[in-house]
């Protein structure tokens, strides 16, 4: 089962690197891209047997290793079977 | 006194701190590491500048998984003397063993300077032997040495003294104009609740020999040295 785990600066945490995208943009001409938030994107291949597990996996490895609480928060995705 | 010196793949600055303390300081250094299981009875820990692990995923996040970590863990609760330096600290805060996470420095670049760093704290096994408020000139090497923590772990930091080195001006002031990263609290160094574990971004072991420009960090390495010597920490 495919897992998504997103991982992005908590929202009180200033990002340099996404306000720097955010300022390219504007320097484009984006003037509508109001703000950008940089983070990460993982895939996870998880051998369980329900979504629910899947998901209980992938949270653990989010907080435990791919995300650091400090300054990071996470959210999880399950992707639907493989058709 | 033996000084391990702890070698991540990605290590780069564990030569400069095998000089420092071995050709410089005159103390013994064994390198250990990281998938060893033993820190050889060393006296002192080092957790040397780099990019352990390639800095993937995050800067020290993985480094925390290497066999040697439970040992300089367990060496650390001891009140074993720990340095952790700029790749090294990172290692220390992804550990838990320090608290705080670093981010990309405020300018984006990776800043390698000689940088002015106030002595907050003289009650550490690294300082001891500085006067209060003495200013070391140390370069910094890092492009993520910004340290962050939530406000209320900066106010625990500060209450229980536990902020040793922080950037500051010429005139000693720690404002944002002798700020190289954006440190919240222009926070340069920190240490453990227990005072035995250290953790700073600039590098002393870069500065211990006039010849480099430097000499200002030898300090540090002197005061463990003095520390251990004296039997004043707790024994390991």
């Amino acid at each position: 089962m495919r897992a998504r785990v997103f991982v992005t600066l908590k929202p009180s945490v200033f990002d340099p690197q996404g306000t720097t995208v955010a300022e390219a943009l504007h320097t484009l001409g984006y003037a509508s891209v109001s703000d950008v938030r940089q983070g990460k994107y993982f895939e996870l291949e998880v051998a369980a047997a329900t979504a629910e597990e899947a998901r209980r996996i992938a949270s653990e490895v989010s907080e435990k290793v791919l995300a650091n609480p400090v300054i990071e928060s996470y959210r999880v995705e399950i992707a639907d079977q493989k058709a | 006194m033996t000084f391990a010196i702890v070698v991540f793949p990605g290590s780069n600055c564990d030569h400069d701190a095998y000089h420092a303390v071995k050709h410089v300081l005159g103390a013994d250094a064994e390198f250990v590491w990281h998938k060893e299981t033993s820190l050889k009875g060393a006296d002192c820990v080092v957790l040397p500048g780099g990019f352990a692990h390639g800095d993937y995923l995050r800067t020290g996040a993985l480094a925390r998984f290497s066999p040697v970590m439970a040992e300089v863990t367990a060496f650390a609760e001891a009140g074993g003397p720990v340095i952790g330096i700029c790749n090294g600290f990172q290692v220390l805060l992804e550990s838990g063993i320090l608290p705080g996470a670093m981010l990309r420095n405020r300018s984006l670049k990776f800043q390698c300077e000689h940088v002015l760093v106030k002595v907050e704290r003289t009650d550490t096994p690294f300082t001891r032997n500085c006067r209060p408020g003495q200013i070391l000139r140390i370069p910094i090497a890092h492009g993520e040495g910004n340290y962050y923590a939530e406000p209320e772990t900066v106010a625990d930091l500060e209450r229980n003294h536990q902020v040793v080195f922080r950037y500051v001006t010429e005139a000693g002031d720690a404002v944002a104009a002798g700020n190289p990263n954006g440190s919240v609290a222009n926070i340069a160094g920190i240490c453990s609740a227990k005072r035995n574990v250290v953790g700073l971004m600039p590098h002393p072991e870069r500065a211990c020999e006039t010849a480099l420009g430097s000499a200002d960090g030898l300090v540090l390495f002197e005061s463990v040295l003095g520390a251990v010597k004296e039997g004043t920490l707790h024994a390991v």
